[in-house]
């Protein structure tokens, strides 16, 4: 833990205003057309949640932003301190210094080491026909210190629970010292303590200057943690209904007939967030 | 972070991976342990013959006879150690190392434990090719065929793979494994029809050898042939080791790392299969070395790539070595094939890895 100041400052000063905006993305598979001109912005160094119920099109969007899939038409760029950059023109591995992606599930079945696993993080920032340095190593561990993983540094991955995995990956995405980090349902299979961990994390990386894109299912924890939202809508092609702070998007108005069902909406005694509660429709 | 925070968290002790130092001891050994037991191999046999013997030839053929002194060997020992011998072994070495190398790549690329080229129907393509150009008379291009044929194969598996609906993280390994079998049992077929169709007299024979993989007419064309491809396309798929530990977690997070993932899964792969290709046309479709050797090197070394690699190289050539030896030793004067010491062998460590794949899901 003792690295994270100086850390926080190398990202802020790499990165004093960086911000995500996807334009106009489309993108079809088989024909159909799963993300139709959608705009997603991420402010920066702040948590954006991307929400919508299942077969919204979260993921792809994810996957498209992160440069896994190229869109059929659209503009990605993230804005910093030499202006916006397209993120889909650029190299592949610088792309990947600047953003990292944790998506839903990963698995192995080889038995690698969890600090083998971490170290992959370190893969765009040297090169392929050259073994992880001393600094990659160090950087790996600090990594998995920050995500309270040390302990399980010599474990096979293949041995982990579905939380202990899921702090793996975390540290893997942190080792990759991004500017940029899009997690994919980070919270899913995760008991509550481990959920509120993990934002609690996200949340410290916003402060250090990280832009934060995560799709998320759980609108409470989305409300809890979040500062903005961006809502998906399910049938025709995955459009955005709405876009902005967390108290103004996660509104009974947004969230019923996109999900339907009945929300109510009240204010945590302590914290004074939105705390959701739902009712069938 | 820092130059002094790195500095000190670099001081503690590394857990998994192997250090540079001990990466370094690992491959001096297993290379000796790989000449010591082309030596050995070469003497065992009903000649009588000492390693030293087999020393002798060799360093007079390499031309330092005369630099250490050594009397000239006579010609019967010469002819038994150098002409037939030690192509043999050489040529074990060089198909044990290369499909070893081909396991650890297939496995990485589909993410599958299973993954091997004799399973996922490379060796049995290019069985196929051999068979046709054998049937054809056309022994000459005998490398071509075989690497048209394992091309072939590969392609259709992955094809079958996926066309049957794609998981996010790419192809599933039972997936992989069943269309492997089906592209596998089809070129078999195919083959048997050639053979059945076409083989005369002694073709039977030859092309028998090709489907149960044997090194027994090794010459010093097939340690050319097999030797280069092992050494050549065996080094380039050597050096590799970081790509294919991007795939660890899959074509996604593999991309999400910067890792062009198309084009390095479709390089690799079309270099597998050239070398699966090249040494079934000298030795035949030997099975289960690709699936034995990088699974037993991960229990040594762990599965990081760049030590993976070319030590399963090396433990597949002395492998392969001791297993011919075996085959043709064991029932002497009568010889088996290889390839039937291999599967005795690697087909209960594919059921113990089916199992413990089973057990974990």
């Amino acid at each position: 833990m003792t690295q994270t100041s100086e850390r926080s400052a190398h990202v802020a000063d790499a990165a004093p205003d960086a911000g995500l905006a996807a334009e106009r993305v489309r993108w079809s598979v088989g024909g159909r057309l799963i993300l139709d001109d959608v705009d997603v912005t991420a402010p920066p160094a702040a948590v954006t949640g991307l929400l919508g119920p299942n077969g919204t099109g979260k993921s792809t969007l994810l996957r498209l932003v992160a440069g896994v899939q190229r869109p059929d038409g659209g503009r990605v760029s993230l804005a910093g301190a030499a202006g916006a950059e397209d993120l889909l023109a650029m190299p592949r591995r610088r792309r990947a210094r600047m953003l990292a992606f944790v998506e839903q599930d990963a698995a192995t079945e080889l038995p690698v080491t969890v600090l083998d696993a971490v170290l992959l993080g370190r893969t765009p920032h040297r090169s392929l026909l050259a073994g992880p340095t001393d600094d990659d190593q160090a950087l790996a561990r600090a990594a998995l210190d920050r995500v309270g993983a040390l302990a399980l540094s010599a474990r096979d991955v293949t041995t982990l629970s579905g939380g202990e995995r899921q702090r793996v990956h975390m540290a893997r995405a942190l080792a990759q010292a991004p500017r940029v980090l899009l997690l994919d349902e980070p919270t899913n299979h995760l008991d509550v303590a481990a959920q509120l961990a993990t934002m609690r994390l996200v949340r410290e990386l916003t402060v250090e200057g990280v832009t934060v894109l995560a799709a998320l299912h759980d609108l409470s924890l989305a409300a809890a943690t979040c500062d903005h939202a961006v809502v998906l809508a399910p049938g025709d092609a995955g459009h955005v209904v709405a876009a902005g702070p967390v108290d103004e998007v996660l509104v009974p108005a947004v969230i019923d007939p996109v999900y339907g069902v009945r929300t109510t909406v009240l204010r945590h005694p302590r914290t004074g967030r939105p705390v959701l509660t739902f009712e069938e429709a | 972070m820092t130059e002094t925070a790195a500095r000190a968290t670099a001081a503690t002790p590394r857990a998994g991976t192997l250090s540079r130092r001990r990466l370094l001891a690992w491959l001096a050994g297993t290379t000796t342990a790989l000449v010591g037991t082309v030596v050995v191999a070469v003497a065992i046999g009903p000649a009588g013959l000492t390693p030293s013997d087999v020393a002798q030839v060799v360093a007079t053929r390499v031309g330092f006879g005369d630099l250490l002194g050594l009397a000239a060997p006579d010609t019967l020992t010469d002819g038994i150690v150098w002409q037939l011998r030690m192509p043999r072994v050489l040529t074990a070495a060089a198909v044990g190392a290369g499909l070893a190398v081909c396991g650890v790549v297939m496995q990485s690329l589909t993410r599958n434990p299973l993954a091997d080229p004799y399973l996922l129907g490379l060796s049995s393509g290019a069985s196929f090719g051999a068979a046709c150009v054998l049937v054809l008379g056309l022994t000459a291009v005998l490398p071509v065929a075989a690497f048209v044929g394992s091309t072939a194969a590969l392609v259709a598996t992955l094809a079958l793979a996926s066309a049957s609906g794609r998981g996010a993280g790419g192809l599933s390994p039972a997936r992989t494994v069943l269309a492997g079998l089906a592209v596998s049992q089809l070129a078999a077929a195919a083959t048997s029809f050639v053979i059945f169709w076409s083989a005369k007299g002694d073709q039977y024979r030859e092309i028998l050898s090709w489907l149960l993989g044997s090194v027994a007419g090794a010459t010093w064309t097939s340690v050319a042939v097999a030797g280069g491809a092992a050494l050549v396309i065996g080094a380039v798929l050597a050096s590799t080791g970081s790509l294919l530990d991007a795939f660890t977690f899959g074509d996604t997070s593999a991309a999400a790392l910067g890792v062009p993932v198309a084009r390095v899964r479709w390089g690799l792969l079309l270099a597998v299969a050239l070398l699966t290709g090249a040494l079934v046309s000298q030795s035949g479709a030997i099975g289960f070395v690709g699936l034995i050797l990088p699974h037993a090197v991960r229990q040594l070394v762990g599965a990081r790539h760049r030590a993976l690699l070319p030590l399963s190289m090396l433990c597949g050539a002395t492998f392969l070595v001791w297993a011919d030896t075996v085959a043709r030793t064991v029932f002497a004067p009568r010889e088996l094939p290889v390839g039937i010491v291999t599967a005795a062998i690697g087909a209960p460590v594919f059921a113990v890895l089916l199992w413990k794949g089973r057990a974990r899901s």
